[in-house]
């Protein structure tokens, strides 16, 4: 019943509450693990940057972590990523990510400071805390957005989203209630430009909790091998495959062209579901969003939701057998024939310029 | 030990198609199935079940006719079913069903006490993966999403220790009973109804619910009306007009094409011509 789009627009007046038009300024969440800060971070940035200037508002960073100097150090990262401030939460409590700590601290601080928009990452982390956090400040959240702006009538933000399985778009608004919550996935939106000598103000807060209150404890901590999982998200190159490769082996031939290139290897739901691939490798609205440089696409039809995971990049390659193909629609260049020829004639081409290259070079 | 599991009845959207003129969704003859995410969670309940004894109650929140996701729970082994339905929760977000639920998990309670909550990780039409940390929230339970697996349980110590995956690695966290989960989808496979339970669900009277017997007393807190979201517009993604440069050439033989492509990459685009002879060292590095 919670289907967004189910619901009738109804006319409900936009005009905000008077008691809310104290909220003020846009805050980014800046997510970080093992003393990592997740990209998804600054690409929020760069946006929350976009529409705190339209509101004529400041864009601020919220840290949250164990006390300390890599803590603090995600507090310069956010300036020089485009924020003005930073609201720090540092305790040991929260040396690790949980659920009890983390939406303590980050409602305290909006419940503080009071920001009119607060966006977070759409990943493991920012769904946990995003969907614990606008629970207990009974306000809307806006679920993996692909676009937000700022509705110039009234200052709202319009945050739009796939719906229907992502063959329709739907854009939200939240009405009297505030702050105005959404999530947008890694690689949706463009990384903020960094500049090394931007600095900021940091304005801290304690956390009102100690640890025997907490009653989750972290046992252990097994990260991932980094080697072992495929890493699509930052890949320049990608070399993608789909069903009209027809038999699992033909697969073999993107991967031949990928290790020429140095590229990751991609693919359509259809043949990760076939298990002719990892899951992990699968790009689109239920995989994963992705921005190379260059995205080469074989036998895959360009569904709408495949093609969300993917037209960000810079340069797409379509090889179909169907002129008609919807890839066609919307890819760069496009060369209609048999991928299983097309593929091993453009890694042999590849391999000849690439031999050049390092002569000349 | 009593474990309620959430399931939402969902059209199967791998069939839902969009009307090529008027952008209306064509939902007539479309399938509603479980929310294939939540089956996760219905299995692990089932297997705690089975390792510690106790009862699975499984809760949906939709039309009558949802009642039929229901029944499919109780033929793989559920006890209980709870349909809760009612005219007033048209419309309602993810804020207002979270609060319809956790009020009739409250009120699945009374009868005997809960000492854990199954979500599914998301729905595959709502896709929000919000109602669960919401129902926590709302009954402050302890949150474990995103859970690949349950190391132990120990309903006298009222302890679970589950593996729970983070961005970069597996996080081991204990806690205390009771809490939500949410199942990661792939930690386990659905077992197959047997004959007794599909003869059960067929004859299993589903409990219905209106919003009062859920244990709702304001009714302005669900449906709309309790809704902070509203949709403004459902519009479908702009078409792009820009097709592609189709490569073609006279002899067209697979090699002729692969080296126009090739050439139009590296004259056209100066970035890519510098990470495509790159990619050659890398290769040789290997
Ligand atoms: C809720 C939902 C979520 C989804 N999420 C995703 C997702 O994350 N990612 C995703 O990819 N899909 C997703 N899908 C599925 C998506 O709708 C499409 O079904 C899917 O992308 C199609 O994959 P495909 O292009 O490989 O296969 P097809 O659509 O079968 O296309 C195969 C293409 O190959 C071409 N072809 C055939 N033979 C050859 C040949 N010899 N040489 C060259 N070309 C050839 C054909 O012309 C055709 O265009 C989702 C669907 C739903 C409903
Ligand atoms: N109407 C509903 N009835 C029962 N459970 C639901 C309902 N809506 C959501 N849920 C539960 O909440 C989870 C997350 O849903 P969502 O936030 O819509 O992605 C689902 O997997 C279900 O377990």
């Amino acid at each position: 019943m919670n289907t967004p789009a189910a619901r009738r627009p109804a006319g409900r007046k936009l005009e905000l509450d008077p008691r809310l038009a104290a909220y003020q300024g846009v805050w980014v969440f800046v997510e970080h693990e093992r003393g990592q800060a997740h990209p998804v971070s600054w690409e929020l940035m760069g946006e929350g940057r976009k529409l705190a200037d339209q509101l004529g508002v400041p864009l601020a960073g919220v840290v949250l972590g164990a006390p300390g100097e890599p803590t603090r150090q995600f507090c310069q990262l956010a300036f020089r990523y485009g924020a003005d401030r930073c609201y720090l939460i540092e305790d040991p409590a929260l040396a690790d990510y949980r659920n009890q700590p983390f939406t303590q601290g980050l409602t305290e601080l909006v419940n503080a400071y009071q920001p009119e928009i607060l966006l977070l990452g759409a990943t493991t982390l920012g769904r946990d805390l995003a969907g614990s956090v606008a629970t207990t400040l009974q306000t809307g959240l806006t679920a993996d957005c692909t676009e937000l702006t700022i509705d110039p009538e009234n200052r709202s933000l319009a945050a739009s989203r796939p719906t229907f399985g992502g063959s329709l778009l739907c854009t939200i608004v939240t009405l009297n209630y505030r702050p105005q919550m959404a999530t947008v996935r890694p690689r949706v939106m463009d990384m903020a430009p960094y500049e090394a000598t931007r600095g900021g103000e940091i304005v801290e807060h304690p956390l009102r909790l100690v640890e025997t209150d907490i009653l989750t404890k972290v046992l252990d901590y097994i990260p991932d091998n980094r080697q072992d999982r495929p890493q699509l998200a930052f890949a320049d190159i990608i070399v993608a495959g789909g069903r009209g490769l027809k038999q699992p082996e033909n697969f073999e031939l993107v991967w031949e062209l990928a290790r020429v290139l140095g590229a990751e290897v991609g693919a359509s739901r259809p043949v990760v579901q076939a298990g002719w691939v990892d899951p992990e490798r699968q790009v689109g609205q239920s995989g994963r969003t992705v921005r190379p440089k260059l995205y080469i696409a074989a036998g895959i039809s360009g569904a709408v939701q495949h093609r969300v995971g993917m037209e960000g990049a810079d340069v797409i390659v379509a090889i179909n057998s169907d002129a008609n193909a919807p890839i066609f629609d919307f890819a760069t260049y496009g060369i209609v024939g048999n991928a299983l020829q097309i593929l091993p004639a453009l890694t042999g081409a590849c391999r000849q310029h690439l031999a050049l290259t390092q002569r000349a070079g | 030990m009593h474990i309620v599991v959430c399931i939402k009845q969902v059209p199967d959207s791998s069939q839902i198609r969009v009307h090529p003129v008027t952008n209306t969704i064509m939902r007539q003859g479309v399938p509603a199935v479980v929310n294939p995410y939540d089956l996760f969670s219905l299995e692990e309940a089932l297997r705690l079940k089975d390792r510690v004894g106790g009862r699975v109650t499984v809760l949906c929140m939709g039309p009558p006719q949802a009642e039929m996701a229901l029944r499919k729970a109780i033929s793989f082994g559920a006890d209980h079913a709870i349909l809760v339905t009612d005219r007033a929760f048209a419309g309602s977000d993810t804020l207002a069903t979270s609060f319809a639920l956790a009020s009739a998990v409250r009120q699945i309670g009374r009868d005997m006490a809960v000492d854990l909550v199954f979500c599914g990780k998301q729905t595959i039409d709502g896709d929000t993966a919000q109602v669960g940390p919401g129902i926590a929230k709302r009954l402050d339970l302890q949150l474990l999403t995103y859970v690949s697996q349950i190391d132990a349980v120990d309903p006298e110590r009222r302890e679970i220790v589950v593996r729970r995956r983070a961005e970069g690695g597996v996080q081991v966290l204990k806690t205390r009973l009771p809490c939500l989960i949410t199942m990661l989808e792939g930690s386990n496979e659905l077992r197959f109804a047997t004959q007794a339970g599909i003869f059960r669900a067929a004859r299993y009277p589903v409990q219905r619910w209106d919003s009062k017997a859920a244990g709702i007393e304001d009714p302005s807190r669900v449906g709309l009306k309790g809704s902070p979201t509203v949709v403004r517009k459902v519009f479908a993604p702009t078409p792009n007009t820009q097709r592609a440069d189709l490569i073609s050439c006279e002899s067209g033989t697979p090699e002729d094409l692969a080296a126009t492509l090739l050439a139009k990459l590296t004259t056209r685009n100066p970035e890519l011509a510098a990470l495509l002879g790159r990619a050659g060292m890398q290769e040789t590095g290997r």
